[in-house]
């Protein structure tokens, strides 16, 4: 793919051109070098480097905090909401393209108003409503913010995903004497089941990414135990890089897994994959 | 409810805010991104692969961890964002903060968006161009750019559209922008709490409407017979 864009910039390099990449290349790297160095020497300059700071993240008492409160607590965060947002999509994605205009408008209305609105915003909200002054657990409001809002862009998805599919295959499932029901169940959603798995798969993602707002209303997770490692050990610097590395390594892991499972249970067809999961943000 | 309508200036100055943050971050997010975007495409490949480790890296990063990274590290190695001051404009490092981060996260989706732009270009198209006799940058002005540009528009817009979404988690790194002011509204009032929270979430819904509306309108001046 890289090959296929690279010639519709520039023709193939001849030895002149390819010395002349050569040597940006080298001034380049140099200079990506240079900025690493200088971020270490700030580091070390403002002694972040020192041992006391990162021993945290090599004690086993506080690994098994950062891994049970943390990483543990994220996760189940992300995969029942996704689970209850997949539902949700579904009823949702489906019944935006109901005959019924009564079925057709309130779907409508729902996705429409949870894809607009602020992640940030739904979550305070239903956290003010249901968790603050002894309701339901903060974890729950923020379970329930991440269903909501995943659950309408999933619809969008599953929707678009049963269009994409040729009309052939309703006409077909319509002349056999199938009912509206049975045509969607049987015969478009298993079908659009494989054109819409890597934009689910970048929606997990953007899923797991949004629960660390869960900060904002205290909910368990890992940017909480985070904070409070910063706060007992003051090397605010270290846990946030930290953080950050246990958030990559989570989403490489999850879109590493969901293609090997996709090319081991769905088979190929990658083509549109990477144009779709770059609409999530 | 009372309280939201004798303040009503706090609110429009909330969504001003928000408002300016995404403009602002936005124009900065497609200025970086389409240099990374230069980057990964181009044929130094060092270069190319420190576009790619960058958004590797950035986007799956989450945004608050990403806010934590510019307004809590960064001041604690002497690389914090101080209050700027250009001419006129007096920008308070809270913002500044703000604005930083939203742009170097946005960025790596602007790059990924502009990079699909480009690898939608036929190569057939740049093949005929030249055999047509056109030199390098008649075949990239003429005739690669204009349909990259084409192909990036809707991606593009929907990365817009998520930020403008996204300027409301500086509301917990304190910029008083729309969510942070619905969360002070809702703390003085209880009893309105569904009205504020309808209010303030129809607010983002007609930015957000008016981006896509902008965009759809970009889309079909920009569209071509093929």
């Amino acid at each position: 793919m890289s090959n296929r864009s690279a010639t519709v910039l520039y023709d193939a390099p001849g030895p002149k051109a390819l010395r002349r990449y050569r040597a940006y290349s080298l001034v380049s790297a140099l200079l990506l070098l240079g900025l690493v160095a200088l971020f270490l020497l700030q580091m070390s300059r403002t002694h972040q480097l020192e041992y006391a700071k990162w021993e945290y993240f090599v004690t086993p008492k506080y690994l098994r905090i950062i891994l049970v409160d943390g990483i543990l607590n994220t996760v189940k965060a992300a995969v029942i909401a996704i689970l209850v947002a997949l539902a949700l999509g579904v009823v949702l994605g489906v019944g935006k393209l109901a005959d019924r205009s009564w079925v057709r408008w309130p779907a409508w209305l729902f996705v429409e108003f949870f894809r607009a609105v602020p992640l940030l915003l739904l979550i305070i909200y239903i956290a003010y409503s249901i968790s603050y002054g002894g309701g339901v657990a903060y974890i729950w409001s923020l379970v329930l913010g991440l269903a909501l809002y995943n659950g309408a862009v999933l619809a969008e998805i599953v929707r678009a995903g049963i269009e994409s599919l040729p009309t052939g295959q309703a006409e077909a499932a319509y002349a056999i004497g199938m009912t509206k029901g049975q045509v969607t169940r049987i015969v478009l959603l298993p079908q659009a089941v494989k054109v819409m798995l890597p934009a689910m798969i970048s929606q997990f993602v953007v899923c797991l990414k949004d629960t660390s707002l869960g900060y904002a209303i205290l909910a368990p997770g890992i940017t909480i135990v985070f904070k409070q490692i910063a706060q007992e050990g003051r090397n605010q610097v270290q846990s946030a890089l930290v953080m950050a590395a246990i958030y990559i390594f989570l989403n490489v892991l999850v879109v590493a897994v969901a293609h090997w499972a996709q090319r081991r249970y769905v088979g190929e067809g990658d083509t549109g994959a990477a144009a779709a999961a770059d609409e999530a943000v | 409810m009372d309280a939201v309508w004798s303040n009503f200036d706090l609110v429009l100055k909330a969504f001003w805010l928000t408002i300016l943050l995404f403009v602002v971050s936005g124009l900065l997010s497609l200025l970086l991104g389409t240099l990374l975007a230069a980057m990964r495409v181009g044929p130094v490949p060092v270069l190319s692969r420190a576009g790619a480790a960058y958004v590797l890296l950035v986007r799956n990063t989450p945004l608050l961890v990403m806010f934590i990274l510019v307004t809590v590290a960064l001041p604690d190695i002497d690389w914090g964002i101080p209050d700027l001051h250009l001419g006129p404009l007096e920008v308070s490092n809270y913002f500044a903060q703000g604005l930083v981060a939203l742009s170097v996260y946005t960025s790596s989706f602007v790059c990924e968006a502009v990079r699909s732009g480009i690898n939608a270009v036929p190569l057939g198209q740049a093949e005929a161009a030249r055999s047509v006799g056109m030199d390098f940058g008649q075949v990239m002005r003429s005739v690669v750019l204009p349909q990259a540009f084409r192909a990036s528009i809707p991606p593009l817009a929907s990365v817009q559209i998520a930020l403008v979404k996204n300027t409301s988690v500086a509301a917990v790194f304190g910029i008083a922008e729309a969510t942070f002011r619905m969360r002070y509204f809702t703390n003085n009032d209880v009893s309105a709490r569904n009205q504020i929270f309808l209010m303030f979430a129809i607010g983002y819904v007609i930015i957000v409407e008016m981006v896509s509306f902008g965009s759809n309108r970009l889309e079909r001046r920009v569209r071509t017979a093929r």
